[in-house]
């Protein structure tokens, strides 16, 4: 037979400390997080997913802690997108100066406001100038049509 | 705060205010408010009490919503447009209950095993620990969510009892504005 001995250490761990110190956190995590779902809006990823755990009630230190890994998670889901988006962005923007630079070396390329990140439906085209008789001459340049296409 | 006012239909004038405040809420203020330091501290209670404000939404960001897909803040009775001119104008959300059936004051509280919101066919089961608004006899609204239907303004209501819930950071002025709003706007109709 074994025999346990329990001994009361008299230990009372006071979490108060570590609850608020969470809660600061998250209240900090959330406002970095707001920032940056405006800042890529419109477009930009606008819902993370830091999921509720189940509806209102206190929430344990563990509970605490979930919400701010979650929360961390999600700001780094969102900020590597919106990197993402600046380096393509990035690139659309050389690649729009080069076709405004030679616009015979990017026949008809195509680069749309859309992915330069700037509003509206305009998108930037390298066309011959008088159509067949500048293709054959040589003649190209970098037309931006304007409007978004009229709803069917 | 209690007022004296029941269910009515909204008087013109509360029903052009609630138009004027329409009127001066666009798309890029119901997509920046969740940063105005109001809406930011109830976004952050919510993560606190363990609600995803993405998922359901702050009553501000809820408000700001429905008047961006409808173009307005509907109009209902005089209680619930008073109600919605007060969360806009200051962000604090403000809740109406029937006075008489309140017994004493009102409190939160983690709900109790076996408590249910409301009495009799559509009581509706409460998960222990649940936050709740709570009188003397037992839960009155879950905490950002469901109100005990028979606790709700009648047709034979003749007081309100309106509450308001704070989030940590939003000075008690806000508060008292919501409130005084909300009452100013009933007691106009």
């Amino acid at each position: 037979m074994v025999e346990l001995t329990v001994r009361r250490t008299g230990r009372v761990v006071d979490e108060r400390a570590a609850r608020a110190q969470l809660r600061r956190q998250i209240a900090r995590l959330e406002a970095q997080l707001s920032a940056l779902q405006i800042s890529g809006f419109p477009h930009g990823p606008v819902d993370p997913a830091v999921p509720g755990v189940r509806g209102p009630h206190i929430l344990s230190l563990g509970e605490l802690e979930r919400t701010r890994d979650a929360l961390v998670a999600g700001l780094d889901d969102v900020r590597s997108k919106a990197a993402a988006r600046g380096e393509r962005q990035a690139a659309a923007r050389a690649l729009l100066e080069r076709m405004l630079q030679e616009p015979g070396r990017h026949k008809f390329v195509r680069v749309a406001n859309r992915d330069l990140g700037e509003p509206g439906c305009g998108v930037w085209h390298v066309r011959p100038r008088l159509g067949l008789i500048g293709m054959l001459a040589g003649w190209w340049q970098v037309k931006l049509s304007s409007g978004c296409p009229l709803a069917s | 705060m209690t007022v004296a006012a029941g269910p009515r239909r909204t008087p013109p004038e509360l029903r052009e205010r609630l138009g004027m405040l329409a009127d001066r809420f666009h798309g890029a203020r119901a997509l920046s408010i969740r940063r105005e330091p109001v809406p930011a501290a109830y976004r952050v209670f919510f993560r606190h009490i363990g609600l995803d404000p993405d998922v359901q939404r702050t009553p501000i960001e809820a408000a700001a919503v429905e008047r961006l897909l409808r173009g307005g803040f509907v109009s209902g009775s005089a209680v619930d447009d008073a109600l919605v001119l007060a969360l806009v104008e200051t962000g604090v959300p403000v809740w109406a209950l029937d006075a008489a059936r309140i017994k004493g004051t009102l409190a939160l509280r983690a709900a109790r095993a076996g408590e249910r919101l409301g009495a009799g066919e559509y009581a509706g089961d409460l998960a222990p620990g649940r936050i709740v608004v709570a009188d003397d006899a037992g839960p009155v609204a879950v905490l950002f969510g469901a109100m005990a239907p028979d606790r709700l303004p009648g047709r034979d209501t003749d007081r309100l009892l309106l509450f308001a819930v704070g989030a940590p950071g939003v000075p008690a002025l806000y508060f008292e504005e919501a409130l005084h709003c909300c009452a100013e706007a009933l007691d106009g109709s």
